[in-house]
């Protein structure tokens, strides 16, 4: 029974370490998508804001130049984003992809270059990364029977970066629906003209929400190299700015229900490597590749209209032409 | 109210609230305005009239910021002003209701009204005086709505009573209705007209911009009648008739209303019974319908846009199939089991002239000659060769310019570089070449100019008058009036009157268009 407390103590908090970086995108990815741009560059983003977190981090030793250069390089892929979708109209699943692309090369190009490791940046020593923190009362609260374990493991002891992307959540939340700009976003999300006509200008609404897309999504990736791992792999973001973007999806683009959908894509992730090899009673054992499609497969399954409808801000995707 | 009639000579502007003076704009080599001068005297309805096309839209852009002059001047109060965008417009009481809404459907009333002018970074410090402001607005001009009702869930009077509000609530002292009427069924027009005119009495002045002669005449104080880009002149509402206005929009004289001898109804050519279908998403769109149209008669179906009328024109046409009840065209019956094609219905003497003539009538990027034998490929209009002939074909279309007066008379000219008039001809012209013995038309002069108008509705009393029976939808109760012969009224997809062309006004029309039904059945 102990056994399986902890046992199920361990997932969650695996998930929660999982599922961080999927919170921060999904976020960038409501801001951008609710003004009404199509954001399929959150994975770009993220990768090069964890190769600029690694490399900053390990040529200056210090792990804050490192999170402000991430978010700097997430910021500027935005921007680019923006030029080509806003400013010159063009195709936003397009300019996204080539994003994507762009990021893929060019963090393994400069990793080469600068480091000389075939792409991966130098292990960083624990000084340069985000380490865990203890929160406080942790001792105190250790006495009592679950409650003091469930603190110590699953509440206290992660890195400052999990905990921003867990403030960020709301933020996000009271952003959107509490606030002028929260308003106007959503609004040129629905009709940008409508907002034209209320004499409020439509392009720099859309950058700002891009580039408050940018940020979220370069804490992301410094998250990854520089706090969660020690380095910079190539492509060591694997598909999870897309796993985001289902999760915005899955939470019919409300962070709060987006929030839920990462801590489930995440809780899938977790579980996986740890049925791996497993037989389960009945079904057997489930193939890895498996759980990895999942998050995918139950994307598909949402926007084919089998569970309720989705309904994406109704602008979203077209360039704003008076 | 004041009440300020005096005009002084020269340009003396103190007296007028909004003047220009000479306005130009151009798109590319269109001249869209050419030396436009327009006085405005405060607290008046002013109209705006003039055809498709005309300039009118372009010059409220420019007065609202959304397109800028060329060159010429601009005079708020006497001042004068430059306004580069909307923002400038708004900060200088210039509110606008465009003729498509610019609210947000999934966002509160409150929410819409608010956009744009929050009251400050946080929702919450402009939220109480927004709704405060919006109570005393409504009170005063007669117009309240629930601030909490998510505007989806608004028809579409209410909506523009949103719009309204919004404008108001931004301090407009000059409020711009771009066609307010196009999309209200009659009662609610009449509301509308009623809430403007406490408008003017509170002091707002008011731009009303229609091509609607019947509106100009009851509401407005003053009207200025566009054509070509061109101010073509200034009247006092009270010193004119719609037949004068008639004619300056169009440049000669026009018969408003076509001459219609009686009616001689002859055979039974179609009988629609217990019709019925659904949309994609399962409403029933089409309810239990049941109807005849004679030979030598036509049948106006009256209603709002968007109850039953398109699904009904589809299947009569052959691009739907029905789900439940049948019908029977000269003789040939058709059931939810039958195979029916647009191709078929036109071998059985069947024309369709759609409603959506862009989307259904005519390929815009094809040449004008090559529109004039759509869905007739495989007849004898391709000429006598097994390959299309095409100086058979140039030499037809030729011959239908000349008959139906299409200008430019250019087969050759691609089909979207014709105005809307002359686009609807090329349809008419090709649908009534073969004769038809059922005629099936929607919104025949939707988008088309007045002269147009005239020339079409005499070409179906013509039609009519050799023996072809026609069933006219449209939403314009003048049309449907001054064309009918007998009247079915359409609501929610289901009949709810049928009555006699002669007995119909639009004060009984447009209740039976809202579902209410008098007893007048017959």
């Amino acid at each position: 029974m102990i056994d399986f407390f902890f046992q199920v103590l361990w997932a969650l908090d695996a998930t929660l370490r999982v599922a961080t970086p999927l919170m921060l995108c999904a976020m960038a990815g409501i801001f951008s998508e609710r003004s009404g741009i199509v954001d399929i560059s959150l994975e770009g983003k993220l990768l090069s804001g964890a190769f600029v977190a690694a490399a900053i981090a390990s040529l200056t030793g210090s792990a804050w130049l490192g999170l402000g250069g991430a978010i700097c390089a997430s910021v500027l892929m935005s921007l680019l984003h923006g030029f080509a979708c806003i400013t010159h109209k063009g195709d936003q699943v397009v300019s996204g992809v080539a994003i994507n692309f762009l990021a893929s090369g060019l963090t393994v190009i400069l990793g080469i270059a600068i480091f000389k490791r075939g792409g991966q940046t130098p292990t960083l020593s624990s000084d340069e990364r985000f380490r865990p923190i203890e929160l406080w009362f942790v001792d105190i609260l250790d006495n009592l029977p679950i409650l003091g374990s469930v603190y110590r493991e699953l509440v206290s002891g992660h890195s400052l970066l999990v905990y921003i992307a867990l403030i960020c959540v709301p933020v996000a939340s009271f952003i959107l629906y509490r606030t002028r700009f929260g308003l106007r976003l959503r609004a040129v999300g629905e009709s940008p003209i409508a907002v034209d006509s209320a004499g409020v200008s439509v392009t720099w609404l859309r950058y700002r929400a891009l580039i408050v897309g940018g940020v979220f999504c370069g804490i992301a990736g410094a998250y990854l190299s520089i706090s969660h791992g020690a380095n910079f792999v190539r492509e060591m973001s694997a598909g999870k700015g897309y796993i985001a973007l289902a999760a915005v999806i899955f939470g019919n683009w409300r962070p709060i229900s987006a929030f839920w959908a990462c801590l489930m894509f995440g809780f899938l992730d977790a579980i996986t490597s740890r049925l791996q090899g497993v037989d389960l009673p009945i079904i057997g054992e489930i193939p890895s590749q498996l759980m990895v499609a999942l998050p995918y497969i139950m994307t598909i399954i949402l926007l084919s209209g089998f569970i309720g409808r989705p309904s994406p801000p109704s602008a979203i995707g077209l360039p704003y032409r008076k | 109210m004041s009440n300020v009639t005096q005009k002084t000579s020269g340009g003396s502007a103190a007296c007028y609230i909004l003047e220009l003076q000479k306005v130009c704009k151009s798109f590319g080599l269109v001249q869209a305005n050419k030396n436009i001068d327009l006085q405005i005297q405060p607290g008046t309805i002013h109209g705006i009239i003039g055809e498709n096309g005309a300039g009118k839209s372009t010059l409220m852009n420019i007065l609202y910021g959304l397109h800028r002059a060329d060159s010429g001047s601009m005079f708020i109060d006497g001042a004068p002003t430059r306004i580069k965008s909307s923002a400038d417009a708004l900060s200088l009481g210039i509110g606008m209701v465009h003729q498509h809404f610019m609210l947000i459907p999934r966002f509160t009333v409150l929410e819409n009204v608010m956009l744009g002018s929050e009251g400050g970074a946080l929702l919450k410090l402009g939220r109480a005086s927004t709704i405060a402001k919006l109570k005393e607005l409504g009170q005063t001009f007669d117009m309240e709505v629930d601030p909490d009702l998510l505007v989806s869930d608004l028809n579409v009077g209410m909506r523009q009573r949103v719009e309204i509000l919004k404008a108001l609530k931004g301090g407009a002292k000059i409020l711009i209705l771009d066609e307010p009427t196009g999309v209200l069924t009659p009662q609610e027009a009449t509301q509308l007209f009623d809430i403007l005119n406490k408008l003017r009495v509170n002091g707002v002045t008011i731009l009303l911009i229609t091509h609607k002669l019947a509106e100009i005449m009851a509401i407005t104080d003053n009207v200025s009648i566009m054509r070509g880009g061109e101010m073509v002149g200034h009247r006092k509402t009270s010193e004119t008739n719609p037949q004068e206005l008639a004619e300056l929009m169009v440049g000669r004289k026009v018969l408003l209303n076509v001459e219609k001898p009686e009616a001689m109804p002859m055979d039974v050519a179609l009988t629609v019974k217990n019709l019925g279908c659904f949309s994609s998403r399962g409403h029933k769109v089409l309810d239990n319908l049941s109807f005849e149209v004679r030979a030598g008669e036509i049948l106006g179906i009256a209603g709002v846009s968007g109850n039953g009328q398109t699904p009904l024109m589809e299947i009569l046409s052959g691009m739907r199939k029905p789900d439940e009840g049948s019908f029977e065209i000269l003789g040939k019956k058709i059931t939810p089991e039958n195979e029916v094609t647009p191709n078929i219905m036109r071998e059985n003497f069947i024309g369709h002239i759609p409603e959506d003539r862009h989307k259904h009538g005519l390929i815009l990027s094809f040449e004008a000659y090559e529109n004039m034998i759509l869905g007739f490929h495989n007849s004898n209009l391709t000429g006598t060769k097994k390959t299309l002939d095409k100086n058979y074909m140039l030499e037809h279309c030729d011959a239908r310019m000349e008959e139906y007066d299409i200008r430019p008379r250019n087969s050759k000219l691609l089909a979207s570089s014709f105005s809307g008039g002359n686009q609807q001809k090329i349809v008419v012209a090709r649908e009534l070449y073969k004769n038809p013995k059922l005629l099936i038309v929607g919104e025949p002069t939707r988008g088309v100019d007045v002269g147009a108008i005239e020339f079409i509705h005499k070409q179906l009393i013509a039609l009519r008058d050799r023996g072809c029976a026609i069933i006219l939808v449209s939403v314009e109760l003048d049309e449907i009036m001054g064309l009918s012969d007998r009247i079915l009224v359409m609501n929610k997809g289901q009949e709810v009157a049928t009555i006699r062309g002669e007995d119909a006004n639009a004060q009984n029309l447009g209740l039976m268009m809202a579902g209410i039904s008098q007893g007048a059945k017959n």
